[in-house]
Parts: structure tokens; C-alpha cells; sequence
């Protein structure tokens, strides 16, 4: 619901890496997507299609990674994937879990013209 | 001309993470508890906070920060209470940001003890942006259903606490209490769980309680740190 709001701060940083790179166009944006984000892939990519108009990247295509999130176990060191938000590990019931990946939105790579 | 791969790696939230850790190191230092309040809209947060304004202004200062997408009217009813409240309406957007947070820092008094945010009713978009808060409230009102939490999983992992509302109406609806809790503590097993009715009085005052005592192992912290 609010991808475009996420396109707009994403826009900000594409914007910032091309002035740094002194760059002419962008041609490429890669994302990493953490699948319990709750950004929806195809709303972001009609969101991005959108705002690209009359910018740097208004030839640019997006490639949305979408990431499992993994866990680390605090309890037994185990090293988990979930795809529900169900956050208890499966060997021994611990709650004390860390984040390892999956949770963020991640701007992973941009490809750029010079 | 030439192509270039660059490898960035940034968190495209990071400038909302960033200036909400500014706030909350703000805010902590000068012993202010910031508390955001996350629901659907009609869950009762409004009327929650009029009760709670009632129950801690005597003896703690208070302010609170309005989040809607059009209107004054949820500030002017907490201004009627006799106590500071902005109102940020958003134009359209679905969520507060921690930046429209950061611009009302000036005007809260000093003397303050709680600063309360209702962010827009929604129990999606909100939980995405940190706003610098200590506390994360989330709300669920017993005529939404008691399976919300699994339905709206984010809001319920990223609280630090769920006050289930309007609990007068739990003899009238097929609410389970205890289904309620289990899929809120599936989520999330370090969910502190409070039931309110804001109509009854019920449950306001352990609410209050659970809010001064967070505020005093915050500063607690602040010592030790």
C-alpha cells in the first residue's frame, strides 16, 4: 500500500549514487526484498514504472530478489529459514532469535552508464 | 560512454531508521517515554488515549501526536483533556514518518514525561517505519475478529505490546479471548498482553502502570549506560 512512498526514498538514494558516479543514465536497479516486509513486488515494480518517468533511470529495469527470512537461534545456534512469522525455533521452542536477513528492503546493486 | 556495476547494499528505509534512532536518543536523554500506537481504524485508540490522559495527567505531563489523513479532530479532543496534542494530517498517505516526527520536537514542553503518537489507522503500512518510539503499541479491538494478528502479522511482530479494546462487547460477539492471545503470542512470545474497555474503565489503570514503570527502567538504563 505504500510502495510508492518506498519508491520515492528509493529514488532519493538512486539519485544521490548517480551524482556521486557522475552518472548519465541508470540502467539497472537490483533489489533485495525480505519476503515479511509486506511490500508487494508487483505494486513496487507498477510503482517504480511510474515515478522513473523523466528521471535518470527512466529507462531503468528493476530485478526484485525476494529473500527468505533466516534466523539464528540463540537457544541451539541453529540456523533457520521461515516463510510465516511464526518466530520460535522448530529444534528447541526458543524465542530468543536474531535476525540474520528478510526483514529489510535492500538496494543491492545499481548499473549505471558513465 | 561506459557501464558501470555498482554494488550499494543500503537499506531503502535507512534515512527513516536513522532519523527515528535520533529521536528516540533524543527524547530517552531528556526522559521522555515516546509510545506508538498502531491499529485499524475505528479500533478505539483515540478514546483509549482520552482515558489514559485522565489517568496519568494529574501526576505526569503529557503530549500527544495525532497521525491522520485529513482533519484536526482527534488533536482537539485530546487538547479538550487540557493537554498538548498535533495533529499531523498526511494528505493521502497511509502511515507517519519518522521525519514528520522529528519536525514537532521542538515544541514539546520539557517537562514531559510521555509523548503518545496515534499513527493512521492501518495495520499495514505503519509497521514498517519506525517513528523513535521506546514502545510499540498495537491495538485490536474485540468487533474485529480474533484472527487478526495472524492476518496482519507485522503490526503484531513488531509490538512491543497488544491492548485488545473494547472488551465490553466480548459477551455480545464471537470474540475468543484466549485464540486472540495464542496467535498474538505465536507471533510474537514477548507480547505483553492488556484488556481494555476505554468505555468501562477497564484495564486503563494497569496500562498506566505498565507505561511509568517502562519509563522508569528506561532511565534506569540511561544510568547504567
Amino acid at each position: 500500500m505504500h510502495e510508492l512512498s518506498i519508491v520515492s526514498s528509493l529514488f532519493e538514494v538512486l539519485e544521490e549514487k548517480a551524482r556521486e558516479n557522475r552518472a548519465t543514465k541508470i540502467v539497472k536497479v537490483r533489489l533485495k526484498l525480505g519476503k515479511l516486509t509486506g511490500v508487494v513486488p508487483e505494486l513496487l515494480q507498477t510503482a517504480f514504472d511510474t515515478y522513473k518517468q523523466g528521471t535518470i533511470a527512466a529507462e531503468a529495469c528493476m530485478e526484485i530478489e525476494e529473500v527468505p527470512l533466516k534466523l539464528r537461534c540463540r537457544g541451539c545456534a541453529a540456523e533457520i529459514e521461515k516463510e510465516d512469522y511464526v518466530l520460535v525455533c522448530p529444534s528447541c521452542r526458543s524465542t530468543d532469535l536474531e535476525i540474520l536477513e528478510g526483514m529489510d528492503l535492500v538496494l543491492d546493486k545499481i548499473d549505471l552508464e558513465v | 560512454m561506459a557501464n558501470k556495476e555498482l554494488i550499494v547494499r543500503e537499506e531503502i528505509l535507512g534515512s527513516n531508521k536513522k532519523v527515528a534512532a535520533e529521536i528516540r536518543g533524543k527524547l530517552e536523554a531528556a526522559g521522555v517515554l515516546v509510545v506508538n500506537l498502531l491499529s485499524s481504524p475505528g479500533s478505539g485508540k483515540t478514546t483509549l488515549l482520552e482515558r489514559l490522559v485522565e489517568t496519568l495527567k494529574p501526576a505526569h505531563p503529557l503530549a500527544v501526536i495525532e497521525g491522520d489523513i485529513e482533519t484536526e479532530r482527534d488533536a482537539d479532543r485530546i487538547r479538550r483533556k487540557g493537554v498538548p496534542a498535533w495533529q499531523i494530517t498526511t494528505g493521502g498517505a497511509c502511515h507517519l514518518e519518522a521525519k514528520m516526527v522529528g519536525r514537532l520536537l521542538p515544541e514539546i514542553p520539557a517537562e514531559t514525561e510521555f509523548l503518545f503518537i496515534e499513527n493512521v489507522g492501518n495495520l499495514v503500512c505503519p509497521a514498517g517505519y519506525d517513528l523513535g518510539e521506546s514502545l510499540r503499541c498495537v491495538l485490536l479491538s474485540a468487533p474485529e475478529g480474533d484472527d487478526k494478528p495472524k492476518k496482519y502479522p507485522k503490526a503484531f511482530a513488531t509490538a512491543d505490546c497488544l491492548i485488545i479494546t473494547k472488551s465490553d462487547l466480548i459477551p455480545y460477539l464471537p470474540f475468543d479471548l484466549e485464540k486472540a492471545g495464542n496467535e498474538a503470542l505465536d507471533i510474537n512470545p514477548r507480547l505483553r498482553i492488556f484488556i481494555t474497555s476505554a468505555l468501562k474503565g477497564k484495564g486503563i489503570a494497569d496500562l498506566a502502570r505498565y507505561f511509568i514503570e517502562s519509563r522508569v527502567n528506561m532511565i534506569q538504563h540511561q544510568h547504567h549506560a
